[in-house]
């Protein structure tokens, strides 16, 4: 089998695994990060949203393989310890989560959204989240949670 | 998904050559219609070619009254191009409408088009702009290119390289997404071309993307959003799932018509 290998969270990981092996998989299976969530797994859901090299990802729809030599973050990566990220810590909050299963792709698209537009709208944040669902129809926080993690962020 | 060898391209001879060496290949590129497809079963080839670590095949050059988009750009560098945003802005519309966020991270333009996605966005940009597809081996022009549900003029070891938009006079695109997924349940661009009226539906067709006769006919002698909605369009070759029916998507494509009229101006 391949090896593939990739910085996730700062650290340089590697695994042997099959060519068919999603991200995502090599992410919870190999690596045992499972913040990471598989939902609809049909890159409609976005639960399994990661960064690679700096933008944001469904992890259920690439390869491990086209990640060889990629920088990956998940959500596991956020906190500092036990200080959470900001856009984290504006989740909890502002009660950004009703099941929380959506969660961690939430903060992962929401960082990107702010990463590339700083001081988003409202409208704004909702259109960015055409990628992320919430079942529980939790949107109302999660847009607060965001707008509010944004400004922290921009301090 | 079913086993396949996976092997990363360094340039286009060694993806052409690796394709040529296999027995059932499949270009990769950015993966987002290929890998849910193969997910789904759907496909099984024996080998996938990822054209990532291919230079020179990503980006947008203006050629005055044209532009030429490299097959490898994401639709977020198209949708976020000042060159496209100027010339064609309906096309830099159509790109930041595509999917999501995450998708349009990874999503190419050559991807699309090789796939033919009967409800993916970039066939009625290149039908409708009436665009030229340039391969490794020739230019394919955009009536000639699109052959049906995810099937194209392609040979197995063609790569697209790049597609050629000539700048139309005014040019507009609207869909009606699905609302999880995104794809277009109709998607339709509407376009002005030094006198030649095209109009390209994607989201409707059995074959996939196809132009609308009755609707260039109304356009071209009366450009305007009640001429497009005034056409009734037949549902005899439209889908039908569970997403619409086939009288739903006929209607459909006189409204985009007309609100892609109004938003062409």
């Amino acid at each position: 089998m391949p090896t593939v290998s990739m910085t996730v969270n700062g650290k340089t990981v590697s695994a042997d695994v099959e060519p068919r092996t999603l991200l995502v998989q090599y992410l919870r299976e190999h690596l045992g990060l499972t913040g990471t969530h598989v939902g609809c797994d049909t890159s409609q859901c976005g639960a399994c949203v990661v960064h690679m090299n700096g933008e944001s990802l469904k992890s259920c729809t690439i390869l491990a393989a086209q990640a060889e030599g990629a920088d990956v973050t998940t959500i596991e990566g956020l906190a500092n310890g036990d200080e959470l990220h900001p856009m984290q810590e504006a989740f909890r909050e502002n009660h950004g989560l009703q099941c929380g299963f959506c969660t961690p792709g939430m903060v992962m698209s929401a960082l990107d959204l702010v990463q590339k537009n700083p001081d988003p709208s409202e409208r704004e944040v909702r259109e960015w989240l055409e990628g992320n669902l919430c079942r529980c129809t939790g949107y109302h926080n999660i847009v607060k949670s965001i707008l509010a993690g944004a400004e922290a962020l921009r301090g | 998904m079913y086993q396949f060898n996976y092997q990363k391209a360094g340039s286009q001879d060694d993806a052409v050559s690796a394709a040529g060496s296999a027995e059932d290949p499949k270009f990769l590129a950015g993966g987002m219609t290929l890998i849910p497809t193969l997910k789904q079963r759907l496909a099984q080839p024996s080998d996938l070619i990822d054209l990532s670590g291919i230079d020179g095949l990503a980006g947008v050059e203006d050629n005055g009254d044209s532009i030429t988009i490299g097959a490898m750009t994401r639709h977020v560098d198209v949708a976020n191009n000042d060159t496209v945003k100027s010339k064609i802005p309906a096309l830099a519309h159509l790109a930041s409408h595509i999917g999501d966020p995450q998708v349009r991270n990874r999503g190419t333009i050559g991807g699309s088009l090789a796939n033919n996605d009967p409800a993916a966005d970039y066939p009625a940009a290149v039908l409708g702009l009436n665009a030229t597809v340039i391969t490794n081996k020739r230019e394919i022009a955009a009536d000639d290119f699109f052959d049906g549900m995810f099937t194209t003029a392609l040979e197995e070891d063609e790569l697209i390289t790049a597609v050629k938009f000539p700048v139309p006079d005014k040019a507009g695109y609207t869909k009606f997404p699905n609302p999880a997924s995104r794809y277009a349940l109709v998607g339709v661009m509407v376009a002005q071309t030094g006198g030649e009226t095209r109009v390209a539906v994607t989201g409707a067709g059995q074959d996939g993307v196809f132009r609308a006769s009755d609707i260039e006919s109304a356009l071209s002698g009366n450009w305007s959003a009640d001429a497009a909605k005034g056409v009734k369009m037949s549902d005899a070759d439209l889908n039908s799932d569970i997403h619409a029916s086939a009288e739903y998507r006929a209607h459909l494509i006189s409204v985009m018509a007309s609100r892609a009229v109004e938003a062409a101006g």
